[in-house]
């Protein structure tokens, strides 16, 4: 029994780490090319949840086929979402692509800020249900049953898929080469003829579908949202983000993984009031005694 | 003459690579010494070493101030400054957006003491500290002749300008040993000579002794009475400038096919 | 022409973009609404906008022209400067802040509690600007400081029955504490960890005093907080109000004096310094660590100090008071102040919590607006509203020479 109880956290805390690390990776990929803590990536995962409730309350209300209704919602909030990360990134952080450090970081609380309240003024500051939109999978229901949740399942399946295809896409693709190359030497890549600016909005674009595809799959798992969902959302995303190693891929995977299940198990055995701050306590004591986390690579400061 | 900076078997590791190997160097009282070497020879990391900014894997570093000789390894960039060493930097680091003399009074730190419960207060002892803080910085500017444009801003300086600036940043720290990272770069043949002067004054009027990098050949050879070579992170010769001018190694390595380089 | 068109197509994108989220609308019914209107708004609203912005980015790019401010703002500053004018400025303006209870319609309980909030606020982004604006330091969590000196103030006088001029150190203290306690380990980070591990820092005192039910009260709050008292008399709630915006003024002037001390003395000189070039500085003898813990724990003090007069001021606190908006909030009227200007930052945040009280349609937009005023500061004006504030030095050398002449 008590077995159970511990695979029950297990998959729970690994469903949770795969949105994590979905986040994440959109953290990693863009410091990984400019050096910026995109601050306003966990609003752009609450625009992409928001975005998919909508969509599918017009699909409901016209009377869309059911089963279709998800997959049109999400595809709908990947695209719309994407757009977002693109124009913000056009808005916010590309005229400041020289100006002193701080200045992108300001910025991008900023949009963070405006982004939450655009939401909230625009809809509503409660909590709205999110349709039951996953499908359950009466098969593998019957595996797994006590253990595993139907959505957890999906989840699961979804992120890691999309995961692969992502790794896959970053190692072999032509654009994916471009990607590196800029993340390695951003004047180099464009001595040799990549446009940087095209890979930084591609970057935002990938980054914000990650999100966008998190958002979906997380608000119907938990079937409320509302415009503050980002903020924590976005903090252990981060969280995760630093945990694998900011910048690095695989450690964003890892570490969205990792944290996940630090939480699951905590507020399984331990308490659920403390869960939130359990996960940045440890942001803290990373960032403090291993900042470049557990796949990242040590730096050399230049002088 | 007495050693003021003494360094031995200095090595420093990145990872597998090793940026140097068994350095050995001393520089004496009142002593100009150059170190020398092409590109990614390891010189400025052999600053860094020896300020602190880097922990270099293993070798002692000391500084001999007053007769008294400190130990250098593990000690803070700011204690070794405040010893008596003092830097400039090969790619300037100036601080910009602030005026010249307040550039040179930020050097002047640590050897004021006023903390925050003084600067509140203001009482007489600070105010005067200040005061003073702020002739002696006007006086450094004047030996390094920028006296003309204390109240500008730090970045609008040329740039032969802006590398007298980081000199005079430095002695207003009051170092017995002064260390500057390729203080000719940039500047015209002009510059250059003010600037040997200014080093030659500077040597005499603060019994300092000076450890520069520089790429500029005719400058180091007439005013080094020493000079190092690198390569590679190695050492391979040292001695005076006649004696590095024939050196057969020195030859091959660095000035490459010319002789009276 | 070309530039109408590329207008039109950013205003038809921002349409598509903002599509679902303002045009939309799910009722609680399921059925839908479509807010057409809103959108075509967007659109009028970003064609203007985005021919603001193409004109302007395609002045930088001719001419490197930077924004200016208007003439008159200039040419008052500017009297601002001049020492015996500021003199007869500063007093004209300290006079007015004195009579405003006794005057007709600002003498009102509501506007004194509105004018008593925006100085507590003008005290905490002084307070934060020591660390933003002259270390250069990013915190994302000085709400917590300020809530740390509320409930200080909060939990002596329920529990202990504790005065509020004890609970005033108190709280600097407290808050003294908690900044050393966290800034020791954190201030070597880089300044974007920097910002988050505040940021993280924020959240948890928020979620521990959230959390904390048996001490705290929870999301309840801890209510029937009493105003300070003058030499033990009872006063009215008009008085006390009075007397709450006399302190807070007083607070606020010593604020001032404190600050512009610290920018121009030895250490101020060394935290600006290490914003600009923290190698170079570390070179030139300061003892980084040193000098930005002290930085950060005389900005906590004074986030501790503010909370205690919010505490005061609301006589109620609970932790919604002091979300990452809060600070966010805070770091705006920084950011719109001008980093490191103390006129600036005191009218940064006195023009973002009056403008949005005064003008009531701006109420429902504020944080709306403090997270675009924050984007369009840094890419049109990112030195802020007031800049150039220069400390003047006189050296004895050269004005003997002057003498003589």
């Amino acid at each position: 029994m008590d077995f159970q109880y511990f695979i029950e956290l297990f998959f729970g805390g690994l469903t949770r780490g795969s949105i994590y690390a979905l986040i994440a990776l959109g953290y990693t990929l863009v410091y990984g090319i400019i050096g910026l803590i995109n601050f306003a990536h966990g609003e752009i995962y609450m625009v992409g949840a928001f975005t998919a409730l909508l969509v599918a309350g017009l699909l409901g209300y016209i009377g869309f086929p059911e089963g279709g209704i998800l997959i049109v919602a999400a595809l709908a909030a990947i695209v719309w979402t994407s757009a977002y990360g693109y124009t913000m990134e056009k808005i916010a952080y590309k005229p400041l692509r020289n100006a002193p450090r701080l200045s992108p970081l300001i910025s991008a609380i900023g949009m963070s800020t405006f982004l939450q309240n655009y939401v909230l003024l625009a809809q509503t500051p409660d909590f709205v249900p999110f349709p039951m939109l996953l499908p359950e999978i009466d098969g593998i229901l019957a595996l797994f049953g006590d253990v595993l949740g139907p959505s957890d399942f999906f989840i699961l399946v979804v992120s890691f898929t999309t995961m692969v295809v992502l790794m896959l896409w970053i190692r072999y693709t032509r654009m994916g080469k471009a990607m590196r190359a800029t993340a390695q030497n951003r004047t180099m890549a464009m001595l040799l003829g990549i446009d940087a600016n095209h890979i930084i909005s591609v970057t935002f674009i990938v980054g914000s579908a990650l999100a966008a595809l998190g958002g979906v799959l997380i608000a119907s798992h938990m079937g409320q949202i509302n415009f503050g969902i980002g903020f924590l959302a976005g903090m252990k995303a981060f969280t995760a983000a630093v945990l694998g190693g900011i910048g690095s891929v695989p450690g964003a995977v890892v570490g969205g993984l990792v944290l996940g299940l630090a939480e699951s198990f905590t507020t399984g055995y331990v308490s659920g009031n403390y869960e939130d701050v359990l996960s940045f306590c440890l942001l803290i004591l990373i960032l403090i005694f291993r900042p470049d986390g557990i796949l990242g690579k040590r730096q050399v400061q230049k002088v | 003459m007495k050693p003021v900076l003494e360094v031995d078997e200095l090595i420093q590791d990145f990872g597998g690579l090793r940026a140097l190997n068994e350095v050995c160097l001393t520089v004496h009282e009142k002593e100009i010494v150059a170190l020398i070497g092409p590109n990614g020879a390891g010189k400025t990391t052999f600053f860094n070493c020896i300020t602190g900014i880097y922990k270099p894997t293993s070798g002692d570093m000391f500084l001999t101030v007053e007769g008294t000789r400190h130990r250098l390894n593990g000690r803070k960039t700011y204690e070794i400054t405040a010893l008596g060493m003092a830097r400039t930097f090969q790619n300037i680091r100036l601080f910009s957006q602030m005026t010249v003399l307040e550039n040179v009074m930020v050097g002047c730190h640590c050897h004021t003491h006023a903390g925050i419960l003084s600067a509140l207060l203001r009482d007489r002892r600070t105010v005067r500290e200040e005061q003073d803080t702020i002739d002696r910085s006007y006086e450094l500017l004047k030996t390094v002749g920028l006296e003309r444009h204390w109240e500008d801003t730090a970045c609008n300086l040329p740039y032969g300008a802006q590398r007298r600036l980081e000199i005079a940043r430095a002695m207003a720290t009051n170092p017995h040993m002064l260390l500057l990272d390729e203080p000719a770069a940039g500047m015209n043949p002009h510059e250059t000579r003010e600037l040997k002067e200014l080093i030659l004054r500077l040597r005499d009027e603060h019994n300092l002794s000076v450890l520069l990098i520089e790429h500029d050949m005719s400058m180091v050879m007439s005013l080094s009475d020493r000079i190092y070579v690198m390569e590679y992170g190695s050492p391979i010769a040292s001695g005076t400038p006649e004696e590095i001018r024939h050196n057969p190694d020195v030859i091959k390595a660095y000035l490459g096919e010319s002789r009276d380089a | 022409m070309k530039r109408i068109f590329k207008a039109l197509l950013v205003a038809v994108w921002f349409m598509v973009l903002c599509s679902p989220i303002m045009g939309l609308h799910v009722n609680p019914d399921n059925s839908i609404s479509f807010l057409w209107e809103r959108l075509v708004a967007l659109g009028i609203g970003i064609f203007f906008a985005s021919l603001v912005w193409d004109w302007y980015f395609s002045r930088v790019q001719t001419s490197a022209v930077h924004m200016h401010m208007p003439k008159g703002v200039t040419a008052t500053l500017g009297l601002f400067k001049q020492k015996k004018t500021r003199g007869a400025c500063l007093t004209v303006l300290l006079l007015f802040l004195v009579a405003i209870p006794f005057l007709p319609v600002l003498g009102s309980i509501y506007q004194i509690s509105i004018l008593i909030s925006a100085l507590i606020y003008v005290m905490l982004a002084l307070g934060l600007n020591i660390v933003v604006g002259l270390a250069g330091q990013l915190v994302l969590g000085y709400a917590a400081f300020y809530a740390i000196g509320a409930y200080t103030y909060a939990l002596l006088t329920t529990y202990f029955g504790f005065g509020f001029w004890i609970c005033l150190p108190i709280g600097g203290i407290m808050t003294i504490l908690f900044g050393l306690a966290l800034g020791f380990p954190v201030l070597r980070l880089r300044g974007d960890y920097l910002a988050i591990v505040t940021l993280g820092f924020g959240e948890i005192v928020r979620l521990i005093l959230l959390n904390w039910v048996g001490v705290t009260g929870g999301s309840h709050g801890i209510s029937n907080i009493p105003k300070p008292g003058l030499f033990g008399m009872e006063l009215s709630l008009q008085s006390n109000t009075i007397y709450l915006y006399y302190l807070c003024l007083a607070a606020v002037i010593v604020t001032i004096i404190t600050i512009s001390r610290l920018k121009n003395s030895r250490v101020g000189l060394a935290l600006q310094a290490l914003r600009e070039d923290e190698i170079a500085s570390e070179a030139m003898g300061i003892n980084l660590t040193r000098v930005k813990l002290m930085a950060f724990a005389l900005s906590s003090a004074w986030a501790g100090f503010a909370g205690v007069f919010f505490a005061a001021k609301t006589s109620f606190v609970n932790p919604a008071s002091f979300t990452f908006m809060e600070s966010a909030m805070m770091l705006s009227m920084v950011v719109l102040g001008g980093m490191g200007s103390i006129t600036g930052v005191t009218l940064g945040a006195l023009i973002l919590i009056l403008v949005p009280e005064y003008l009531r349609a701006f109420a429902d937009y504020r944080m709306l607006l403090f997270g675009a005023t924050m984007v369009l500061m840094m890419i049109f004006r990112p030195q802020g509203l007031i800049t150039g504030e220069r400390r003047k030095y006189h050296i004895t050398a050269l004005e003997g020479r002057e003498e003589q002449a």
